[in-house]
């Protein structure tokens, strides 16, 4: 009955280029995101995220086509998202071969957004994406990429995606967003004990022991990371090795 | 060549089904073709049928009933005739008498059986969402050679007490998604292009 920790490869994509930052900015390149998916499927990643991190703020759609040659190397489930605003931008991807859909800044403007994908979608495909920033003892919401501070409290928002009907939380601590200094556990358990939807740990994993406390620790049912495998700093493998030994189960693989 | 249909009643993981069917096809060394229809004619001359399906029951089984013709070809080919098929997800739960998700509705009542809510439980969270290992009741042509401890994807939160795959004669149906189960998924559905029930 027990479910598997999950680990999740993230590709952040702009402009058709897998790139990855420090705190949200400083991008540098890594990869062809096609090639990267490929790579992941053959390691046996149980997931895989793609985001294209400029569609918002540029108020343009995700890459349509380059999520459907993604998809064509997938044999896992793919999440995507980036710039989705309705239950049709939902639908629209999930036709070109997305599993499930992030919703980010329309769901933090628009909670009923979050319902209107459900509805049309089931939940399970419907993957709320939190972007905080410690506030004092709390956090705070940050969208458009991390650009725009909400004043909105990430833990009563958790609340709120889950009423909705969110299927999962993917949540992403932008101050340890590509610092590699470990997940916000503080963070983590705030957001897990709110609410009894998955939550998947995202921002700042830099070693593949940085990843087994964000399970066991934490409460989260998956980790996510980006330069820690794009780089080759950590393999699929090592991080496979990591959470089993420090006792979350994984998928025997291959 | 032999034909294997895949039901277009607008589900969403159609044409995730459809790549994995035709990789399996290649594994199998068969060629095939991959017919994406809802057309009953097309059901008359299918050597398998596919009902794939993601997200609600009741969405699901009003699309299914859409379309004319449909469901009395899928009932003509697959109990009349014992054509292999394989549903996954909500096309396995289509296939119980009803399921409760906001409400009640009727299913295909080809297995009799309730699909309801997966109840919340000590350490688990709902949606049932990841990898979990398969654990075969009794040994099944669709699920042989699939390695040691073979694992799967799920992604719901109904079932009929996390039964993660139901077989009957020609009829074999998985909660789970074969087509995102990477090494697994595959063999399982290269073995359903193969199976002779």
């Amino acid at each position: 009955m027990t479910l598997k920790t999950r680990i999740i490869p993230c590709l952040d994509v702009k402009d058709g280029r897998t790139v990855k930052g420090v705190n949200f900015v400083d991008l540098r390149d890594a990869g062809d995101p096609v090639a990267l998916a490929k790579a992941y499927d053959e390691q046996g990643a149980d997931e895989l995220c793609f985001l294209d991190i400029t569609a918002s703020h540029e108020d343009r759609g995700t890459l349509l086509d380059i999520v459907s040659a993604t998809a064509e190397q997938c044999f896992m489930p793919l999440t995507v998202g980036g710039g989705v605003r309705s239950a049709d931008n939902m639908l629209a991807l999930l036709r070109a071969g997305a599993d499930k859909v992030a919703i980010n800044s329309a769901a933090v403007a628009n909670p009923q957004v979050i319902s209107d994908c459900a509805a049309r979608a089931g939940r399970q495909c419907v993957v709320v994406a939190i972007d905080a920033r410690q506030s004092g003892g709390s956090w705070e919401i940050f969208n458009h990429g991390g650009r725009k501070p909400t004043g909105i409290d990430a833990v009563e928002f958790a609340k709120t995606a889950e009423s909705k009907g969110a299927g999962e939380i993917l949540l992403t601590s932008m101050d340890r967003d590509g610092t590699k200094a470990g997940y916000d556990l503080p963070l983590l358990k705030a957001i897990t004990s709110a609410v009894n939807i998955p939550v998947i740990a995202s921002g700042g994993a830099g070693k593949a022991d940085d990843l087994p406390s964000a399970i066991l620790e934490g409460g989260a049912s998956a980790v996510l990371a980006a330069s820690i495998f794009h780089f080759g700093e950590v393999t699929l493998d090592q991080a496979r090795a990591a959470l089993s030994k420090a006792g979350a189960p994984v998928r025997p693989f291959p | 060549m032999k034909t294997i249909a895949l039901i277009d009643y607008g589900s969403g993981n159609l044409h995730s089904a459809a790549r994995a069917l035709r990789v399996a096809s290649n594994e199998a060394k068969k060629t095939r073709e991959i017919r994406i229809t809802h057309d009953p004619a097309v059901l008359q001359y299918a050597d398998r049928i596919v009902l794939p399906g993601v997200g609600h029951f009741a969405d699901c089984a009003a699309n299914l009933r859409k379309h004319d013709g449909l469901i009395e070809g899928l009932e003509e080919a697959v109990l009349k005739r014992g054509v292999p098929f394989l549903g996954i997800c909500v096309g396995q739960q289509l296939l119980a008498t009803n399921g409760l998700e906001d409400g009640d509705t009727p299913g295909l009542d080809w297995i009799a059986g309730t699909v309801d809510r997966i109840q919340p439980g000590d350490g688990y969270r709902i949606p049932h969402m990841g990898w979990n290992a398969l654990t075969p009741a009794r040994a099944h042509p669709v699920l042989s050679d699939l390695g040691e401890d073979p694992h799967v994807y799920f992604a719901h939160s109904y079932g009929q007490s996390m039964i993660a795959a139901v077989a009957r004669d020609n009829i074999f149906a998985t909660q789970f998604h074969p087509e995102k189960s990477q090494r697994v998924g595959l063999k399982m559905l290269s073995n359903f292009v193969l199976w002779q029930p």
